[in-house]
């Protein structure tokens, strides 16, 4: 490590780790666009996702042969403008990202935590309870809770989150057993810390690093995933602008309208490869062991 | 390595069990009643639904229905299809070889790729290639199946006419089931054209399906790689006058393979969530298909006896891993 880097402070050399991968500042770039593009959707979108122009049903896009400069991307069966729909999917895939993200990693943080403190036996019970749950794959097991609680977007969320939580629940459980020993925790134990504050407080911090590098790629995971319960009609529904949904309804046209099919994708494929470029990084950036080489 | 043994499949048992909780929990916290789903709710009288529900064991405690369950299971009772009228077992291992023959093609497909990249990627670090490639490989890693199928019908199927679009084989022929893979009776009827015919149906649908465990198994085959070729003895082999082929594909790669063949064995969960898009858009008459069908009918022992089913082969697959590991892997074993 330079010396000018050692001095830094933890975010700046963070950053300075994060910046040596051109990949991942690319993605990062490509992500705060999407971010973008979700925050300020009904802004940027030059029409209503759900308004359909009936006399321009299925128009290709502007550059092609019978395109139309109104709907630059073209329209879909119903006539509704592609840009605007995909400009609207933004939302609901980072919308279900960043909800997938947060509940299970909150709750896979805290039952591992648990894990890692708890007695022999709670931990044993926890831990296969966990395997349980990694026992199935996971779509097939998302597909099934979503069968249970009804198909829609929210309990896509739910399900896509229970199925990415036990993750989180190994990381930090094998993070805290490494550090539970460390000398900085039994002396703050010795000081008299109660158990709350060397979980959150005084352990926690230290296994942040493996927890966030997974929490990068669940967001792509629950993004895909919710994709392909939307595209199985397990997810979002019509006329709800989701890109799976979308495929969904434009799997019949396939050979018809090439580009009903391929914008959906091309924006599920660029957000997902953007995400999983940051992670890479964000790896490399927090992984001690690297840094070294 | 008895010890060994005995510990992995003592963690075994308790998640069978598990996972067989999950799937009896499964059919009764439906939303719905499953004799009114069974026997639909037309000519329903008070006495026929108590007949039926008694008849079903709903009447027992939980328990003891937990426990009729199991045993059934034990014995290979995993109840009877309400849309077919057949054991979903023999459902199950009817169409399982077609699920099966995809996955094996799509894992070879994905390692007789994977594996050379990842080497070729690693021996190159840092040129061109070994980006180019790793490029590819992410981008494989980020895609969505179900839209990579769609593309590859749209290319090959619609613009060129080379690939068909659905099924495992054309409808012309027709031959006896001898071992359920269409490649091997294909071949054993003898008809013209038809061992070709089951492989263009076979080409799509292996691409679409192998490429996540490819793009999987060349990123593990080329850091497995980087950390061995750091290794003394591979200075050695290099300083001893060994040719680079000799050094890298012999002395590095069969230590790299360790946690290759690892990610190949766990890539059987991957495979089989794979499968139910892959099959579900390539109309592919196996196991994955049969699920989200089952899912939208309705027919809720077939879904629950195929959860089961799908989650203890998985399960058995990571346990033969494991143990295989053991074997190749002495410091594992020690370390329980």
């Amino acid at each position: 490590m330079s010396v000018a880097a050692a001095r830094q402070s933890p975010l700046g050399e963070f950053w300075y780790y994060f910046r040596e991968n051109r990949g991942a500042v690319i993605g990062l770039y490509i992500f705060a666009v999407f971010v973008f593009v979700a925050l300020f959707a009904p802004l940027l979108a030059p029409y209503d996702p759900t308004q359909q122009f009936r006399q321009s049903t299925l128009l290709p896009p502007a550059w092609a042969v019978g395109g139309d400069w109104a709907f630059p991307l073209g329209t879909d069966p119903l006539g509704r403008d592609m840009l605007s729909r995909l400009i609207h999917g933004a939302r609901y895939s980072f919308f279900v990202g960043i909800v997938v993200v947060v509940v299970a990693a909150s709750g896979g943080i805290l039952i591992g935590l648990i894990a890692g403190f708890a007695p022999k036996w709670l931990d044993t019970l926890i831990m296969r309870l966990m395997d349980v749950i990694l026992a199935f794959p996971s779509l097939l097991l998302a597909l099934v809770l979503v069968a249970i609680l009804g198909p829609s977007l929210t309990n896509a969320m739910i399900a896509i989150a229970l199925v990415l939580q036990p993750h989180y629940v190994r990381l930090t459980r094998a993070s805290v057993m490494s550090e539970r020993t460390r000398d900085y925790v039994v002396s703050s134990r010795v000081a008299g810390a109660k158990l709350p504050r060397l979980m959150f407080i005084t352990v926690l911090p230290n296994c942040l690093a493996p927890i966030i590098v997974q929490a990068a790629l669940s967001f792509s995971t629950a993004i895909l995933d919710a994709a392909a319960l939307g595209f199985l009609g397990m997810g979002a529904q019509p006329p709800t602008p989701e890109w799976g949904t979308m495929l969904a309804e434009a799997r019949e046209f396939i050979l018809r309208a090439w580009w009903v099919v391929t914008f959906p994708g091309v924006a599920i494929l660029v957000t997902v490869l953007a995400i999983n470029l940051m992670g890479d990084g964000l790896r490399d950036a927090l992984d001690p062991k690297l840094k070294r080489s | 390595m008895i010890r060994y043994l005995l510990a992995r499949l003592l963690t075994f048992l308790p998640t069978f069990l598990g996972v067989t909780l999950i799937s009896f929990a499964f059919i009764r916290v439906l939303p719905g009643d499953p004799i009114i789903v069974m026997a639909g709710e037309r000519g329903m009288t008070e006495e026929r639904y108590a007949e039926l529900y008694r008849q079903f064991g709903f009447d027992q405690p939980l328990v003891v229905q937990f426990w009729t369950y199991l045993t059934g299971v034990l014995q290979g009772d995993l109840g009877t299809s309400y849309v077919t009228k057949r054991p979903v077992w023999d459902e199950f291992f009817a169409l399982f070889p077609a699920t099966l023959e995809l996955s094996l093609c799509a894992i070879i497909f994905a390692i007789a790729v994977g594996l050379p990249a990842g080497v070729i990627a690693a021996v190159n670090r840092g040129k061109f290639f070994d980006r180019a490639l790793m490029s590819t490989a992410l981008v494989g890693y980020s895609m969505p199946i179900f839209w990579w199928a769609l593309l590859l019908i749209i290319i090959f199927s619609g613009n060129l006419g080379w690939t068909p679009v659905s099924g495992r084989i054309d409808l012309l022929y027709y031959f006896p089931q001898v071992t359920g893979f269409m490649l091997i009776d294909s071949a054993l009827s003898g008809q013209n054209g038809a061992f070709a015919s089951a492989v263009r149906h076979l080409i799509l649908p292996t691409i679409v399906l192998g490429t996540i465990p490819l793009a999987v198994i060349a990123r593990q085959t080329r850091s497995a790689m980087l950390e061995v070729l750091s290794e003394d003895y591979i200075r050695t082999a290099r300083a001893k006058g060994l040719s680079p082929l000799r050094v890298n594909g012999l002395h590095a790669l069969r230590n790299a393979m360790i946690p290759v063949i690892t990610v190949i064995g766990l890539s059987v969960g991957t495979l089989l969530a794979g499968a139910i898009l892959t099959e579900t858009i390539f109309s592919w008459p196996g196991i994955g298909k049969w699920m989200v069908d089952s899912i939208f009918r309705r027919d809720y022992p077939v879904v629950q006896g195929g959860l089961l089913l799908i989650a203890s082969m998985v399960m058995i697959v990571n346990l033969t891993v494991d143990i295989l590991y053991g074997f190749i892997n002495p410091k594992i074993r020690a370390r329980k």
